[in-house]
């Protein structure tokens, strides 16, 4: 395939390259679905081609050159929330087109992002799910003598569904079983006289769990007309919530 | 008050470690949800709680968007800590617990108004996002990334 690009020393295939992996970094770190369409589209139009056109759900990612082009696709399995990755992505694709950077440097760049881990350690996230915890249920009129509990129970909480998604593939079992670890420990404080309203500690502690992000990422695409991928995250968020539900509902009725 | 002022801060921004925010935005973080949850309380005093939370999420994302521009860096990484408090967790765990309860009429009340609030977060956050881009129209300003 004949090179059309006006930067000679880099061919069709390191282009479409080095956009697919700036995609593939923003959509698994939880970007929304306009903002990975919006970068890919720029870095193309950067490096020559301002056709470019992309499609992007929250699985798949769709990705041509130009009209004549074949499309190439790339295939998203696995997404969490790192907004470190989507913050620094972003820094990378504003260089290129403003030219600070070449080609080859943006890739080189990218693989180190997406090499990279997360920006903080399993236990610093633990402490600050506890501290999350304790915060909100004194945000939403808990007392302080129910900060306490809702500390340990809340970094408990977010520890189990940490650890059992490493063991189980499947993210709203894990979700489930963690939000039935904070009711049954939310209530047995209440009745061993630790904490003393155990609606509060149990809203408190479960908001770490809650599909925040993703429930504002499915109404944004939703606006912006990506209509399949609002409609998708929605439906995942909706999942999650659901699932958070009926693991405090099922401590509720055994209670 | 000062409780909720500071609580509502680190809530804000230790939320924002759990989505790996880059640690120089964690400070911008709280302040957003601080800001945002002020005026949610203030609100809510005087008026409804869906106009509370609506007039409280676009303030939120005025300040993002300003965050967003002057540090570059995406304004969904100051906005999801603002918005977080914001979301009616509270109110889906009273409609499930009187699911279980086998309350069903009170049940899905307090799902609908908890569907209401989302919808109010929703639209503040698209209403702050157009008042952005008028702004920015306004002046003139190129668009950044």
């Amino acid at each position: 395939m004949d090179s059309t690009s006006t930067n000679s020393n880099t061919s069709i295939h390191d282009i479409v390259d080095l956009c697919l992996l700036a995609g593939k970094i923003m959509l698994q770190s939880g970007a929304e679905t306009y903002r990975v369409e919006d970068t890919m589209s720029r870095m193309a139009a950067a490096l020559g081609f301002p056709g470019a056109h992309s499609y992007v759900t929250p699985t798949v990612i769709m990705f041509t050159t130009s009209r004549t082009e074949p499309v190439k696709l790339f295939r998203i399995a696995e997404r969490t929330t790192d907004l470190q990755k989507v913050s620094e992505v972003n820094d990378i694709s504003r260089r290129l087109t403003e030219r600070q950077l070449t080609a080859a440097e943006a890739r080189e760049r990218l693989g180190i992002v997406d090499d990279a881990a997360h920006a903080y350690p399993v236990w610093v996230q633990i402490a600050a799910a506890a501290l999350t915890g304790a915060c909100f249920t004194v945000m939403f009129k808990g007392s302080l003598q129910d900060a306490l509990p809702s500390l340990l129970i809340s970094g408990t909480g977010f520890a189990a569904a940490t650890y059992l998604h490493r063991l189980v593939q499947f993210r709203f079992f894990a979700e489930f079983i963690a939000s039935f670890i904070i009711g049954l420990l939310a209530f047995f404080s209440v009745k061993l006289g630790v904490g003393r309203e155990m609606d509060k500690i149990i809203i408190g502690c479960v908001m770490p769990l809650v599909p925040g992000l993703l429930i504002t990422n499915a109404v944004r695409d939703l606006m912006a007309g990506h209509l399949v991928s609002g409609i998708s995250k929605g439906a995942d968020a909706f999942l999650t919530a659901f699932a958070i539900g009926t693991g405090i509902g099922l401590v509720l009725s055994i209670f | 008050m000062i409780l909720q002022l500071i609580t509502s801060f680190i809530a804000a921004s230790t939320f924002c470690i759990l989505f790996n925010a880059p640690v120089r935005a964690l400070l911008q973080c709280g302040f957003a949800g601080m800001i945002g949850w002020m005026l949610y309380l203030l609100l809510d005093y005087s008026s409804d709680t869906v106009v509370a939370t609506f007039g409280a999420t676009v303030v939120i994302g005025l300040i993002s968007q300003f965050f967003a521009r002057s540090f570059k860096m995406p304004v969904i990484i100051f906005s999801v800590g603002g918005i977080i408090p914001l979301v009616p967790g509270g109110l889906a765990y009273d409609a499930m617990r009187r699911f279980v309860e086998n309350d069903n009429n009170l049940g899905i009340q307090y799902g609908v108004q908890a569907l209401l609030l989302s919808g109010a977060i929703a639209a503040g956050l698209v209403l702050s996002e157009v008042l952005g881009q008028m702004f920015l129209r306004i002046k003139k300003l190129p668009k950044q990334p």
